[in-house]
């Protein structure tokens, strides 16, 4: 839609599409100059810290499921870490590998979802995947495929690939046979090989000259790359860990969405997610998931977000590596979960979800009956990275027609990933000239 | 823009409301069937596979979530006039989802807990179903739902017959699958008989009581139900929490946590 009158020239595009949940983007050109930029998340509410208190302790891995159906096993091992360290246990041993593994599954499957259904398609010039398909068609089987195998590992182990029924605080309802993990071994080995042409195919596409300037921040913890805990660590230094968070950084709630912005301290808005991830980990990744990203020339410098698509290509390497490795070790533990008695107190948690660091909060009293809740998603954390960088875009490009300048913008959203119904959301794109 | 004037196949679009987007993606989760499924439909509206769209009228719907905003009410009365036939997907668009807690709470102190500034945030007192709009032509059940069973609703409205849905209880699903009765067998609390079919027992299957996530059968008896599991010694407060949660309005569930509550279900 365009409107003009007098000097004054507004657009507007309806919605963002092939991006997570809905919301909406304003854009506002004066002078020639990007006078604002503001992500639009109007995703009505859900109130999941509300309607938290009051429930059992044991009640939030399978009530934060429910904040995003893409990433629900993020928000349980979110969940769990937070609740266990609350009540003062430690989940470790196969117990733990069995958590990794299923992570590993929503790893597998919400990249691939991203690359070949939501971000792919913005590079060679489609509407979406199944347009895609009409003249490659088998690029994206390939990519259901790979995406089919991260969820038939989350449904082995959770017992679906949405809302997995078998997670919950200490552990799980019912683990699995030695033989019954190995059975996906062969599957998992075949996705490999496709995690490999999959990193070998986004690395060739044409990626606009752009960069993100500001800190990255990812867990970190020694041994492993990142996934299921660790220490919240950044290019400039930062290095705290979750019962810190809450005075590292300030949630600002701002008029123009139902998310709310992060910015660290004393240091502004912070990026979270594959990029990050990798700058501050990549030492850590298999020495498959290694050699690959070095023959496509991924280096831990690299800062461009549209080049974030190759990174969640070696992460789906490094998971399908990961999953084979883990099910090697396996044996199958005597108990499926750990006792975890309720006690007063407070307990903090965080792990890597596919977007980035995901932090929970949670307060009990001594019957086990949650008092209050906080929870962090990363597309929130992310929300002021994308409107830093959207506007240093937009900043850059405005020699662009209207149309162009719009979509190339929603392209630099999408290479975010952002999650709107984990943040809230609508991506309704106007640009306002004057 | 796709080439609408020369396409024939019938138009599918998708909807979101207040959710999770996990209904939603089931579609896309049919990695076999997605490709096949967009061959024979025309993917007319579905904002998060495809940023082309094409304007209704719309043979069938897909809605998801729930209605929790003034905007949404007016929303779905245009989704419902531009569609042939209208399905919800989910326990949200069903039921009003996990997210009608609300509707027993104040949402302005809700909004208070979760946001700086309350002021900034529209919302309704309430989480509602679609079906207390406007007309809908069949729900579809479960928090999410059943991959199999959107592709048989997909089918059977472009085939113009009615879905193979069955309004049974999961207990019926144990017994085809020879699970051992869970609360029969360990006293582990399951709302199995008295919540809808269709996940295929899933909880039971993995040694865990039934929580209800399909939301009622028909023709439940949940009075009866609470009698056994006052039986097995769990707490009042424990089984008001089971039936509340993600089908809380479901009225079956509704009434019995209700009822519950009122006996001393706070202890």
């Amino acid at each position: 839609m365009t409107h003009r009158g007098g000097e004054e020239r507004i657009f507007s595009v309806d919605a963002l599409a092939r991006v997570e949940g809905e919301g909406g983007m304003h854009v506002v050109i004066r002078d020639g100059h990007v006078q604002d930029v503001q992500l639009r998340i109007y995703e009505p509410p859900r109130f999941f810290e509300a309607l938290l208190r009051g429930r059992a302790y044991t009640e939030p891995p399978d009530i934060t499921a429910r904040i995003c159906g893409i990433c629900p096993v993020a928000y349980q091992m979110s969940a769990c870490n937070a609740i266990e360290a609350l009540c003062g246990v430690t989940v470790d041993g196969p117990l733990a590998d069995l958590r990794r593994l299923l992570y590993c599954g929503e790893w597998i499957e919400s990249h691939s979802l991203h690359i070949y259904l939501l971000h792919a398609p913005d590079f060679l010039g489609y509407d979406g995947a199944i347009e895609l398909a009409a003249d490659h068609r088998d690029l994206v089987r390939r990519g259901l495929e790979l995406k089919k195998i991260g969820n038939q590992l989350v449904e082995l182990i959770g017992g679906r690939p949405i809302h997995p029924v078998n997670v919950k605080v200490g552990g799980f309802y019912r683990v699995p046979s030695e033989r019954e993990l190995a059975q996906l071994a062969p599957r998992l080995e075949h996705a490999r090989q496709l995690a490999i042409d999959t990193v070998r195919w986004v690395a060739g596409f044409d990626f606009p000259d752009h960069v993100w300037p500001g800190e990255l921040v990812s867990l970190r913890s020694p041994g492993e790359y990142p996934i299921t805990g660790g220490r919240l660590v950044s290019t400039l230094g930062l290095d705290i860990g979750p019962e810190e968070f809450e005075e590292r950084v300030v949630e600002e709630h701002v008029a123009h969405s139902t998310a709310l912005h992060a910015r660290l301290v004393e240091r502004g808005e912070y990026l979270l997610g594959p990029l990050a991830r990798f700058a501050l980990n990549a030492h850590e990744l298999s020495p498959i998931a290694q050699d690959v990203a070095r023959e496509v020339g991924l280096s831990p410098d690299e800062r461009n977000p549209f080049r974030s698509i190759v990174v969640r290509a070696v992460e789906v390497l490094y998971a399908c590596d990961e999953a084979l490795t883990i099910i090697g070790r396996y044996r199958q533990p005597d108990r499926p979960a750990v006792d975890v008695p309720p006690r007063a107190g407070v307990g903090y948690g965080w792990t890597e979800a596919p977007r980035g660091m995901l932090w929970h909060r949670y307060e009990t009293d001594a019957d086990g009956t949650i008092t209050s809740a906080r929870i962090v998603p990363p597309t929130s954390q992310n929300q002021a990275a994308m409107e830093r960088d959207l506007f240093n875009f937009v900043e850059r490009h405005m020699h662009l027609g209207d149309h162009e300048l719009g979509h190339r913008a929603e392209q630099v959203i999408r290479s975010y990933d952002p999650c709107i119904s984990c943040a809230t959301h609508f991506l309704d794109l106007t640009v306002d000239r004057a | 823009m796709s080439p609408v004037d020369t396409d024939s196949r019938p138009t599918l679009a998708v909807w979101k409301f207040a959710s999770c987007d996990g209904c939603q993606l089931s579609l896309l989760d049919c990695e076999d069937e997605l490709l096949a499924v967009a061959d024979r439909v025309q993917i007319a509206y579905f904002l998060e596979a495809t940023r082309a769209t094409v304007e209704g009228p719309y043979d069938l719907s897909l809605v998801e979530g729930s209605v929790t905003t003034a905007h949404d009410v007016e929303r779905i009365q245009q989704i419902r006039s531009a569609s042939r036939r209208l399905v919800t997907i989910g326990a949200c668009a069903t039921a009003g989802g996990i997210q009608a807690l609300r509707n027993h709470s104040d949402v302005d102190d809700y909004a208070r807990i979760v946001y700086a500034t309350p002021s900034y945030i529209s919302t309704l007192a309430t989480s509602t179903p679609i079906s207390a709009h406007v007309p809908v032509d069949f729900e579809l059940r479960g928090c999410p739902i059943d991959r199999r069973q959107l592709l048989d609703v997909i089918a059977a409205f472009l085939g113009d017959r009615r879905p193979n849905g069955v309004g049974h209880s999961v207990c019926v699903e144990c017994k085809l699958r020879g699970n051992v009765c869970v609360m029969v067998a360990h006293g582990t609390p399951c709302l199995g008989p008295i919540t809808h079919a269709g996940c295929g027992a899933l909880c039971p299957t993995y040694q865990r009581g039934c929580y209800g996530c399909f939301g009622p059968a028909e023709d439940p008896n949940p009075a009866s139900l609470s009698s056994q599991l006052d039986r097995l010694g769990i707490e009042r407060v424990d089984l008001v929490r089971m039936l509340r949660s993600f089908n809380v309005e479901a009225v079956p569930f509704r009434d019995e946590s209700a009822r519950l509550d009122e006996n001393g279900g706070s202890r």
